[in-house]
């Protein structure tokens, strides 16, 4: 099996499978009793974590990539940030709904008022645009570079996703400081992967030449 | 010394004290109750004594209540006190009697609560981080345990101690916050029927978990005020520094009086999400506890003194 194939047939359907896991776990720990306390708390902590994580994985393929070799690991990338999307749209929702019971008024007041909400929102809202291009269509009509620089976002948005963490901790910061610790690593990782990338365009350049124009823009925008 | 003489009347013939301090409130409920059968009124179950709420203030199971704790002892997950307050040992148990009573001294807990009788108190437990329970405890009214300590003139707070033993409650091998837990009520409130020292929970001694083996309770208040697996009482003259407050005073007042119109800095105090429930409910001032607690603080500015 090329690496291709592994990637396109064996990892990606695992992926797949994998980002319905968190779902189908709260689905089951509520349906089965397993949840002692607060179920909505429940539902979003897990839901919010799940943001996180695979926020972070999203911006690992590239770094992943450089240290492998493996450029086809790029194909990976949209499914995971994606779910990272879903995820934030779940977590999204049930504040909406569960929390504020859907009255605009109220969500606009909590929003102006705590400022860990109001992080939260704008993290969400920054997703937005990047769940929406992220189709073969919109990488061709935007072009690589705005492409590029209008997913750009992710970097904010992860932020802003460990800060809200971080603020609506009572006490014990133990958990948001060790997210924080990984997206830290994550981004030297990045920039340590913008470097390399630097250092030996040659092969690498003329691998991607040979990959189709769709491939391509995805993976110039890596 | 305790002086414990066998009581005369057989403990089934005496009417509950708080049931006796607050029986016009009974009074009034019974007539709306007879005005109800008459089907005159709504029957209304928040006028009864120790504020059974309105008919939707169902029990929390005790699979909730003995499972969902903040008990930073033993750790600062919802779940970690279930898994591992196993370790605290409940008997023998001493409670250290201090400040400005009679006879200062340190008394097993058996014999400090001899003769006061455990009766159940159905309360709704709200907590500052907006969620709550409704919680039959059993427990003593705290003013009776304090007239029998014979307090001096000087006596205005109460301050509670919990246990400080990082091999009993492994949380505290952490600074997390400063050890030991520390809570404290004004005199007033202290001796208020509604004020409960808790030994049990649904007709059982209190899991180890929820504070085991005395524990505070006031309802009325966010449920941070009620230290647990309580070691010492101590009557003071000044209002002593509480353990939340010292850690954010921003954030945590010494009344800290469940009040929806004052929020947390970090989050909304007006509703909240009653434990089994998915949507949230209105919080009530005062915790639903209102009409029983308000002229405590009257003339008070509840937004600075939160």
């Amino acid at each position: 099996m090329t690496r291709l194939a592994l990637v396109t047939r064996v990892v990606k359907p695992l992926l797949y499978l994998a980002a319905t896991l968190p779902c189908a776990w709260i689905v089951f720990a509520l349906a089965t009793g397993r949840v002692e306390g607060d179920q909505v708390k429940y539902i979003q902590h897990v839901t919010g974590t799940t943001v996180l994580v695979t926020l972070f994985l999203t911006l690992s393929v590239t770094p992943l990539r450089r240290a492998t070799g493996w450029n086809e690991i790029i194909r990976t990338r949209r499914l995971i940030g994606l779910t990272a999307f879903w995820y934030a749209l779940l977590h999204f929702v049930s504040y909406v709904v569960f929390d504020q019971s859907l009255s605009l008024a109220d969500i606009a007041d909590d929003v102006a008022k705590h400022p860990w909400v109001l992080v939260g929102f704008a993290s969400f809202l920054l997703l937005v645009p990047l769940a929406v291009t992220s189709t073969n269509g919109w990488i061709r009509r935007l072009g690589g570079k705005r492409w590029q620089r209008l997913h750009m976002l992710i970097y904010p948005a992860a932020v802003g996703g460990v800060l809200h963490y971080f603020w609506l901790v009572k006490k014990d910061v133990r958990t948001p400081l060790w997210f924080a610790g990984v997206l830290a690593l994550v981004f030297a990782a990045r920039l340590w992967a913008a470097r390399a990338r630097g250092r030996r365009p040659a092969r690498a350049q003329g691998r991607r030449r040979e990959s189709s124009p769709l491939i391509r823009a995805g993976e110039d925008v890596a | 010394m305790l002086i414990n003489r066998p009581p005369d009347i057989p403990t089934s013939e005496i009417t509950e004290e708080s049931l006796y301090t607050t029986r016009r409130e009974f009074l009034l409920a019974a007539g709306f109750g007879a005005a109800a059968v008459g089907g005159l009124l709504p029957f209304s179950r928040t006028a009864l004594p120790w504020g059974r709420g309105p008919d939707d203030d169902k029990l929390t199971p005790f699979e909730d209540i003995a499972g969902y704790n903040n008990f930073y002892e033993f750790g600062t997950g919802k779940d970690d006190p279930a898994r591992n307050a196993g370790t605290l040992r409940t008997r023998p148990w001493k409670v250290e009697i201090a400040g400005e009573v009679a006879t200062p001294a340190a008394y097993d807990l058996d014999d400090l609560l001899r003769g006061l009788t455990p009766e159940e108190h159905v309360y709704r437990h709200r907590c500052v981080e907006a969620w709550s329970m409704v919680v039959p405890w059993l427990g003593i009214p705290l003013g009776r345990l304090i007239d029998r300590l014979e307090p001096t003139s000087r006596a205005k707070y109460v301050e509670f101690t919990t246990l400080f033993d990082p091999a009993q409650m492994p949380g505290q091998q952490r600074g997390i916050l400063d050890w030991p837990y520390v809570e404290a009520l004004r005199m007033d409130e202290a001796r208020h029927p509604l004020t409960l020292l808790v030994t049990g929970l649904y007709g059982k001694p209190l899991p180890n978990q929820n504070g085991a083996p005395l524990r505070l309770v006031v309802p009325w208040k966010y449920g941070f005020k009620g230290g647990k697996s309580i070691v010492r009482i101590r009557l003071l003259e000044r209002q002593p520094a509480t353990t939340w407050n010292i850690a954010a005073p921003d954030e945590y007042g010494f009344y800290a009086n469940v009040n929806p119109e004052v929020d947390h800095p970090r989050w909304s105090q007006a509703r909240e999400r009653r434990i089994g429930e998915f949507f949230k409910r209105k919080t009530l001032p005062f915790n639903g506890y209102a009409p029983q607690v308000a002229s405590l603080y009257a003339g008070l500015d509840l937004r600075k003194n939160f």
